[in-house]
This record gives C-alpha cells, sequence and structure tokens, in this order.
C-alpha cells in the first residue's frame, strides 16, 4: 500500500439499534442514578485521574450507554475512588457506586 | 444418697459446655500465629495477666463499659452476670461449709437447697448466706425483669432498637429467662414445705404459694428448673451467649497485645464468638439513626461471619466511621474485621494506575499536601497557605499539579493491591521531599499516611500544625468573642485521636459551644464517608443534615470543621448553619502582623541601598 503520511479514519459511527446495552441495562438495574446523567462533564472537570490521564466519568457513562463495554471495563481501573465527583455531580449520580458496579460486572461478564 | 435423676439435665449440660469451652479454646490458642503465641508466653508472667484478670471481672460480670454508656443497661447486665456468679460462688461456699464434708458432686450446691432443709448446722452463717443467696437471686430477677422488658420497650432502657435474634439465640435466651424464675418457684416451694429461705423465698413459700399442692410441685418445679439450666447450656456454644467465655479469652489475649491484623486470622474467630449481638452497635450507628437502615451493623455483620459469610450488602453498607467501634462494650475491632472482609474480593488490576506521573517538587522543611478533597474545596487551600506564608512557614506544596489519591477509598472499599499502587508513588514523593515535617488537609489522607506508608518524617493535620504555629506566635489571632460550633471529623477524633488541638487553636479567637454527647471521639459522621459506596446522595445528605443539627443549638450559626469533605458535605446538606473549614475561620480573625514584616524588609532595603 503507498504511504500517504495519512489513513483514512477510523470509523466512529456507531448503529445503536446493534449496540450492546446489556451492560448500561444491567447497571441501571443496580443502580438507577446511572440513568440520571446528563453528561454535564463536571466530573470530569473535577476528576484526580482526570489531571494525569485520559480519563472521567463522563465518557465512561458515555463509552457504556454507546455499548463499547470492553473499554468501559479497561477504563473503569483508572478511577481511584476518590470520591470528589459525587460531590460535584449536578444530578446526584452515585458515580463511585456506578464504577464499583463496572468492576463488579467486569468479572460477571467475562466470558 | 440415690442418685438424684433430676439433676440429669444440669450435669449432661454442664458438662458438655465445659467440655467444649476446653477443646475450643485449645484450638484457638494453638492456632494463633506463631508471633502471638510467642507474645503470649513472654507476657504471661506481667502485670499485664494481672489487668486481665481485673479487666474481665469488671467488664464480664460488672459490665462497666455499658454502665458508663447507661446506666440502666449496665445495671441490667451487672444483675444478671454478677449476680449469678455471686450465686453460684455462694452457693459452693455454702455447700462445702456445711458439716459433711468438702468435696460433692457439681450439682450438689446448685441443688443445695433441695438436698438440704435444714441448715443450722452451718450455726452462725445460716443466716447470712440464706440472706446473701435471696439477696442475689432478687438482684437477678430484677435484671430478668428488666431484659424482658427491654424485648418490648427498648427505649424505656434507653435503646432505641435491639437486636433481632436468630432462632439459636431465641431458644438460648428462652433458656436463660426461665432459669432464674423457676429457681425461685423451685425455692419457694421448698420454702413453703421446709420453712427455709429467707425474706425472698420465704415469704414466697409461706405467705404467697401455701396454698398451691407443694407436695406435687416439689419435684416437677426442680425437673424444671434443671432442664432450663440444661438447654441453656447445651444451647450456648452455638448462641450469642458463646460469648461469656469467649470475652475473657479475647481480654486476656488482647492486654497481651495481639491485635487483627490485615486478614481474617483466628483472633477474627475469637472476637467474633465474643460478640453478645446486645446491638448497642445498632443505636450508635448513623445508618439506623437517620437512614433507619438497622439490619447490617456490626452486631449482625458478625453473626453472619461467624456462622457463614455475610452478603455483599452486609458487607458494604456500612461507612466505617468508627461509631460503633467506639461504642461496642467488648471492644471488638469490628471496622478492621469489615475492612478485612471486603478485601475478600478485590475489583482492580495491579498496574492500572502506571498512567501516574510523579512530579518533582522543590525541597522545603515543610511539605504541604492538600490531598483530593482539598482540591475540590480550594479555599482551604488557600487561607492554609496563606496561614503558612503569615507565619513564614518554609513550605513546599507538593500536590499543587493534582494530587495523586492517598489510596485510603480504595483500600476501605477491599481494593488494597490496587491502593498500593497510589500509596508507592506517593511515598516516593513525599520521602523525595526530605521534609521535616508532612502537613495535609485531609484527615482522611492524615490516616492513610500515619497507618499505611512508610515515611521519612512525621505526619501532622493542618490544625495540628496551625496550633503549634499559633502556640510559638507565629500567628497572633484577634480574640472575637464570638461562639462556634465545632465538628469533629471521623478519619481525625476517632481514627487519629485528634480532638484537642483544633479546640485549642479555636479558642484563640471563640468561645466553643459544645454538645457533650457527639464531640470528640463520640462525633458523628457527615456522611459524606468514602467506606460506603451504596448510599445515594440525598441519604448523605440527611446524615449530614443530622450531624448539624444534632451541634446546632440556636446560639450560634458559625460551625468549623477540619476536613474539606466534611466541609463540602455538612455546607451542602442545609442552610442554617455556615460551615468553615478551621482554616478559613482563623484566617479570617488573624492579626496581621504589619509592624514585623515592614522592620524585616527595612534593613533589607537598606542594605541594597548600601
Amino acid at each position: 500500500m503507498i504511504d500517504f503520511g495519512y489513513t483514512p479514519m477510523p470509523i466512529t459511527v456507531h448503529n445503536m439499534d446493534k449496540a450492546d446495552l446489556s451492560l448500561a441495562k444491567w447497571l441501571a438495574e443496580r443502580d438507577e442514578t446511572f440513568n440520571h446523567c446528563i453528561s454535564c462533564g463536571s466530573c470530569a472537570a473535577t476528576c484526580t485521574a482526570g489531571k494525569f490521564t485520559d480519563f472521567s466519568f463522563r465518557e465512561l457513562t458515555h463509552s457504556i450507554r454507546r455499548g463499547e463495554i470492553s473499554k468501559a471495563f479497561s477504563e473503569s481501573e483508572k478511577c481511584m475512588l476518590c470520591g470528589k465527583c459525587i460531590l460535584v455531580c449536578p444530578r446526584n449520580v452515585n458515580t463511585r457506586n456506578i464504577v464499583m458496579l463496572i468492576r463488579k460486572a467486569n468479572q460477571i461478564f467475562k466470558p | 444418697m440415690r442418685y438424684p435423676t433430676f439433676t440429669l439435665p444440669f450435669t449432661i449440660g454442664l458438662s458438655f459446655v465445659l467440655l467444649y469451652i476446653l477443646v475450643i479454646w485449645t484450638i484457638w490458642i494453638v492456632r494463633l500465629s506463631r508471633r502471638e503465641q510467642k507474645i503470649v508466653w513472654k507476657r504471661l508472667f506481667t502485670l499485664r495477666t494481672i489487668k486481665a484478670i481485673w479487666e474481665s471481672f469488671r467488664e464480664g460480670l460488672l459490665h462497666h463499659n455499658i454502665y458508663k454508656k447507661n446506666a440502666v443497661l449496665g445495671f441490667m447486665h451487672m444483675g444478671l452476670a454478677f449476680g449469678w456468679f455471686m450465686l453460684i460462688v455462694l452457693g459452693n461456699f455454702e455447700a462445702r461449709l456445711y458439716p459433711h464434708g468438702v468435696i460433692n458432686p457439681p450439682y450438689y450446691p446448685i441443688f443445695f437447697e433441695f438436698f438440704r432443709h435444714d441448715l443450722t448446722p452451718l450455726h452462725e452463717y445460716e443466716e447470712i448466706f440464706t440472706f446473701l443467696m435471696d439477696f442475689f437471686l432478687l438482684l437477678v430477677m430484677t435484671s430478668i425483669g428488666l431484659a424482658f422488658f427491654k424485648r418490648f420497650r427498648s427505649r424505656a432502657l434507653g435503646m432505641r432498637r435491639t437486636t433481632k435474634h436468630i432462632l439459636i439465640d431465641r431458644v438460648a435466651i428462652t433458656a436463660l429467662w426461665f432459669i432464674f424464675p423457676l429457681r425461685l418457684f423451685a425455692e419457694s416451694v421448698t420454702a413453703g414445705l421446709y420453712n427455709t429461705g429467707h425474706f425472698f423465698t420465704n415469704f414466697l413459700g409461706q405467705w404467697v404459694i401455701y396454698n398451691l399442692p407443694l407436695d406435687y410441685l416439689y419435684y416437677p418445679a426442680w425437673w424444671a428448673y434443671s432442664i432450663s439450666l440444661g438447654v441453656f447450656f447445651i444451647a450456648l456454644p452455638f448462641s450469642r451467649y458463646m460469648h461469656i467465655p469467649t470475652e475473657i479469652l479475647l481480654i486476656f489475649l488482647r492486654k497481651y497485645g495481639v491485635k487483627e491484623k490485615n486478614n481474617h486470622s483466628t483472633f477474627t474467630t475469637i472476637e467474633l464468638n465474643a460478640c453478645s449481638r446486645c446491638g448497642i452497635c445498632i443505636d450508635a450507628c448513623q445508618l439506623s439513626t437517620t437512614l433507619n437502615i438497622s439490619d447490617t451493623q456490626p452486631a449482625y455483620f458478625l453473626r453472619d461471619l461467624r456462622y457463614s459469610k455475610p452478603n455483599e450488602r452486609l458487607r458494604e453498607t456500612c461507612m466505617l466511621c468508627m461509631r460503633c467501634l467506639d461504642a461496642c462494650p467488648v471492644g471488638i475491632e469490628v471496622t478492621q474485621i469489615r475492612k478485612n472482609e471486603r478485601n475478600e474480593f478485590p475489583l482492580f488490576g495491579t498496574s492500572n494506575y502506571d498512567y501516574l506521573s510523579e512530579h518533582k517538587y522543590p525541597k522545603a522543611k515543610v511539605a504541604y499536601f492538600a490531598g483530593c478533597m482539598g482540591h475540590l474545596t480550594p479555599s482551604v487551600i488557600k487561607s492554609t497557605l496563606a496561614l503558612f506564608d503569615e507565619a513564614g512557614v518554609d513550605y513546599t506544596f507538593i500536590d499543587k499539579d493534582g494530587s495523586i489519591c492517598c489510596g485510603r477509598p480504595l483500600q476501605q472499599n477491599g481494593q488494597v493491591d490496587a491502593a498500593k499502587q497510589l500509596i508507592d508513588k506517593n511515598n516516593t514523593i513525599i520521602n523525595e521531599t526530605n521534609a521535616d515535617v508532612l502537613v495535609t488537609s485531609c484527615p482522611i489522607c492524615a490516616s492513610e499516611f500515619k497507618h499505611n506508608y512508610r515515611l521519612n518524617m512525621p505526619v501532622l493535620h493542618h490544625s495540628q500544625f496551625l496550633n503549634d504555629l499559633a502556640k510559638q506566635h507565629k500567628l497572633t489571632f484577634k480574640n472575637t468573642g464570638e461562639k462556634i460550633i465545632y465538628h469533629d471529623p471521623c478519619e481525625l477524633s476517632r481514627g487519629l485521636g485528634i480532638t484537642k488541638e483544633p479546640r485549642e487553636l479555636l479558642k484563640n479567637s471563640f468561645i466553643l459551644e459544645e454538645n457533650k454527647k457527639n464531640t470528640g471521639e463520640k462525633s458523628l459522621c457527615c456522611g459524606g464517608s468514602l467506606g460506603i459506596t451504596n448510599t445515594s446522595l440525598p441519604q448523605k445528605m440527611a446524615i449530614a443534615s443530622d450531624a448539624v443539627f444534632q451541634l446546632y443549638d440556636g446560639k450560634t450559626n458559625l460551625l468549623a470543621t477540619a476536613c474539606p469533605m466534611c466541609k463540602k458535605t455538612l455546607a451542602m446538606a442545609q442552610e442554617t448553619v455556615k460551615v468553615l473549614d478551621i482554616a478559613e475561620v482563623m484566617l479570617n480573625n488573624l492579626e496581621p502582623k504589619k509592624k514585623k514584616v515592614q522592620s524585616q524588609k527595612e534593613p533589607a532595603e537598606a542594605e541594597v541601598l548600601s
């Protein structure tokens, strides 16, 4: 293949009809506040881990809602559970609980 | 003498329970780790043993710890334990003083009144023995009455809730409740027939139940007494009453220095068996008092852990605020046991925090660590650093560019390995500063630094450090004469025992409004606790506003606390009281040292000019 110095962009379109929303459902059953998130990004702004790396609770919710489960599992490990995001969330999302639940799901969902 | 058949249930029960205790104590002691056994041996013949004997007497019989918290409840436990103990001891003395000899079968002193109706051979002791036996029986009966009353109206004895018991506990408690009324009945029947006893049994026998067919009741009454004793003894090892023998062992081991470690051990088993499920922890727990979650407290958690495994909800529904630890009359290390139980379920990886970079910071005498929660409340950092500047402290702010979490939240939620990564990273950063002292604004961090880090410098909370500065007259404050409430953060008061310093600091400018009930080691949790994940924010807010209004007495609207997280939570929960960090309030009342600053500057300028 000829090297043009650039490559086509990876496909970023998500087919929501085919998205695997099992984790989103599983989480919402255990903590309904998961559905309350409006992606305002307050959590991302305060995040301790976010100071050092590309991580935020907002992104985590996004990827779960898009069905990117394996990404959510690997991302969720970056959380330090410090709890700042809970205190700033305007929608009272129980963020730490959801991170813990994602980690539990990581053990349950594994084939 | 023909063998008295009716003593059989008692004899079987007693032999069973004694044998069981002997076997289980041996197993436990053998299974203690070698290090623990070594300490026990080393300290066996020291003053500690005498102290342990005294404590066993004080706690096992007099229930001094319960008495200190609640006099009626203490009396109830004391009456039952000490009264029963005295009945056994006096019964034995009485039986052995009787002229037929010192050696007798174990059931003989217990059923002494059945065997001997004529006590005149005791001579001058007859009166005193019969009186004391009746007196202690009356004491025990009073306690049983109180206990019975408590089951139905616990509030009358100062308990909001009592423990809900499982079947074996119900069997044991029923048997226990029957023992003394049946003994009283048997002795009264005997007194009715043979005119024995003293003011209590003699009165009942001769004046109250004399109309009953006492001849027919004589044997059944003694049989019933013996059966109730037998049932109680058989049920004891499997019920909550196992705490009676276990607590003695626990007190001795604790006095020798055996402690809970970072995972379950034989000592944990001993602690689990020493829990009497008295339910004092339920009332101490704010999850119960505020949120009405009254089935996850240590009484239930330890019970389930003793018999099998507590479920997830039971394991995780706890704020780890340590109020139960402070309230427990047995002194079981409840919080550590729960943390250890959580540790058995690791969820995080062991290389997931590789993204953390270790910033380098300039060296200084004082290393200041704000912590995550400090960064969430920038005014705390600002005020603390302003005070440092004022006092001329040579400091370096070691988490200026984003702090790495101290690891406590992960650790409290059972993620020890994950926390270890954070601990290692922070440990290097802090140790590399080579500072004389590490000052932190966050009691959560302070507690973690003190307990789980290997630092080459002492750790101080900013309230301690600022208090030291004030004492050295490096900081002077205006005396406003205003009133202020101080809220003790859990990790600072119960976790680190720091209660005096913040108060001393506040007293420079304020008059403290103290609410004796919920201060110091008994302080209320703000609800923001990082030890729990399954409570929602509104629930946390309910706990927080309760915590504020327990302290608030209408005399002042100013509340100081010493934890950025407590500040945030308490301020979010209500609007009546203004919540500030101790550093903020002190900065507001700072007496600026203008003269000094000028006088320092002038010579410097003069030097430059010359």
